[in-house]
């Protein structure tokens, strides 16, 4: 890896890991995580499905937020403070810079998701659960997602202010787990046209229901090996699709 | 070869309704010789900033090109023995200072080991010893500054560019960066650095270029621009009387019971002392008054009218302009 890359990541890591902002929301992960198992209490049928399922469903939301939320202050905050002049006056370039930060971010998923993994592993385990390896399939799964989410409020991020890249997005995290209304809603439409424009942005966007397994892992049916990698090369293609575009506006930014 | 050449340089913004088109440099040529101390002047909003962002790859130009040691600027090899302060630097304010030269250091492929030894000398030169580990958001102005400055030297750089190095530092940090970059032009290394604050720049600089206005209106050697511009001559007498000197119809101030008479043209002024002597004068001193780089940045600034003799009245002790010296 070069130089400048990793030194960018590991700052960028260091970033997150120093703020409070970050260590509240996986604190609040893992508590709502936890308080899965109330639920279960209150609801009938399995507990443990229930306890899962709601347990996951937690620990996705939060990382959702960590992921917004970092992702959408990375390269805005190094050009509002002017950090950014200190490391572009450097022999690093401007796309290295961005796969650095990227690199720094997912590092820094990786950190969060471990730690809410590890303890809800041990959670289950607490209430009679044994390993279960769809649990950590749906981990990895979500970490795909959560890269992609990552690569997707990096590129805003590079061009826009915080807010519009919170609501940018926040909705194209909203719109990757309906796509699927997408292919039906062409089905409807009657000008040819909006039809190749609805197809094309099924396309274009971020279809994050790919990355979504809770229901089989937490029912225990039967997931298609195909499926999971078709989704892993896609998550892949996704990313760094979403990087080349990120690098090709940021070469092209004046820093005044 | 230059250790940094520029030629033609220009660039423009557009307003925020992309309308206006603001042409802030407007042909900027420039040469630093190696192993000189450069100073750019000029007043804000000159360009001198946009000049820097230009040379540091921050900014595209519109036209023109930037060379550094004969290659163009804005490559990452070139940044390789550059270092480089921006204006009010800001810093990861979450690190230390250790972690943030560390840092920096990882930036050049600096190995670890050798880092962390240059870093440790780099804390001590710049004055920041015993607060090496202390978060950057405790730094005050000044001690940024000396990061800053301690962040552009880690990769030992042959040319330092400076953004207004001395903006924020009390007399002791001036006097410490003054020093410091007089030992790095005594290692060979070159300096361009920017500033507004004429003082320091008089004090160190080898050649100096006025940018005014987008473009450059004046550039040399320090001293010889200061050689050929004596402003006036003054003499400096007592033992003579007011009516006696108003005979000679030289312009005069009264300061501590001397007379101070200030002459344009060094042809008067031995006419002038032989007067006073003639009146029973004594005569105290004799000299000319040179321009100082104030001086001549004020004069560049107002079309070269700054220091041009006017007729005042004598006598008040007010600071001075040069007359046409009197016949006795």
């Amino acid at each position: 890896m070069k130089p400048g890359i990793k030194g960018i990541a590991v700052n960028t890591f260091r970033e997150s890991a120093r703020n409070k902002m970050f260590y509240l929301l996986v604190f609040f992960g893992i508590l709502f995580a936890l308080s899965s198992k109330l639920v279960s209490f209150l609801t009938l049928g399995d507990a443990m499905k229930v306890l899962k399922d709601t347990g996951l469903a937690a620990i996705n939301f939060f990382c959702v937020l960590i992921a917004v939320f970092t992702g959408i202050n990375l390269v805005y905050k190094e050009i509002e403070r002017k950090t950014v002049f200190n490391i572009l006056s450097k022999p690093v370039s401007r796309d290295e810079f961005i796969v650095g930060k990227f690199l720094g971010l997912a590092l820094t998923m990786l950190t969060a998701l471990g730690a809410m993994a590890v303890i809800f592993f041990a959670f289950v385990a607490l209430n009679g659960g044994g390993f279960d390896l769809g649990i950590l399939l749906y981990f990895f799964m979500l970490y795909l997602e959560l890269l992609v989410i990552v690569a997707v409020s990096l590129l805003f991020s590079s061009f826009t202010t915080p807010i519009l890249a919170f609501i940018f997005t926040v909705s194209l995290y909203l719109i990757g787990h309906v796509m699927w209304t997408y292919n039906e809603f062409k089905n409807y439409l009657a000008i040819p046209l909006w039809r190749i424009f609805t197809q094309a942005l099924y396309y274009l966007l971020p279809n994050l229901a790919k990355f979504n397994i809770k229901n089989e892992v937490v029912l225990g049916t039967a997931l298609d090996p195909w499926s999971i990698l078709f989704s892993v090369l896609y998550a892949l293609a996704y990313v760094l699709a979403l990087l080349a575009l990120t690098v090709l506006i940021f070469r092209r930014r004046e820093f005044q | 070869m230059k250790a940094l050449e520029i030629k033609g340089l220009k660039k423009s913004f557009r307003s925020n309704f992309l309308i206006k088109k603001f042409h802030i440099l407007k042909g900027i040529d420039l040469e630093v010789e190696k192993g000189e101390i450069y100073g750019f002047l000029g007043p804000n909003g000159a360009g001198k900033t946009t000049t820097i962002k230009c040379i540091m790859g921050l900014l595209s130009p519109d036209a023109g090109e930037v060379l550094i040691d004969g290659e163009p600027a804005a490559t990452v090899k070139a940044r390789q023995r550059i270092g480089f302060l921006p204006e009010n630097p800001y810093f990861y304010d979450y690190l230390t200072a250790r972690e943030f030269l560390l840092f920096s250091a990882s930036l050049f492929n600096i190995p670890e080991k050798e880092a962390r030894d240059k870093v440790a000398a780099l804390i001590h030169r710049v004055g920041l010893s015993g607060h090496e580990d202390l978060k950057l958001r405790k730094f005050s102005k000044g001690m940024i500054q000396r990061l800053g400055l301690a962040q552009a030297l880690v990769n030992d750089p042959d040319l330092l560019i400076l953004d207004e190095p001395f903006s924020g530092l009390d007399p002791v940090g001036r006097k410490d960066l003054r020093t410091l970059i007089l030992s790095l032009r005594e290692q060979g290394k070159t300096v361009f650095f920017s500033s507004h604050i004429l003082q320091d720049m008089e004090l160190m600089v080898d050649r100096v270029g006025i940018i005014l206005d987008g473009a450059i209106r004046r550039q040399g050697r320090l001293s010889e621009m200061i050689a050929h511009s004596t402003q006036y001559h003054e003499v400096v007498c007592d033992r003579i009387s007011e009516k006696a000197l108003a005979r000679i119809q030289a312009n005069f101030a009264l300061r501590d019971g001397q007379f101070i008479l200030t002459l344009a043209s060094d042809a008067d002024v031995n006419l002038v002392v032989e007067s006073i002597i003639h009146n029973s004068g004594r005569i105290l001193a004799v000299h000319p008054v040179k321009m100082t780089l104030e001086d001549i940045f004020f004069s560049e600034m107002t079309g070269g009218s700054y220091g041009v003799p006017t007729s005042r009245s004598n006598g008040t002790g007010e600071p001075r302009r040069p007359a046409t010296g009197g016949k006795p």
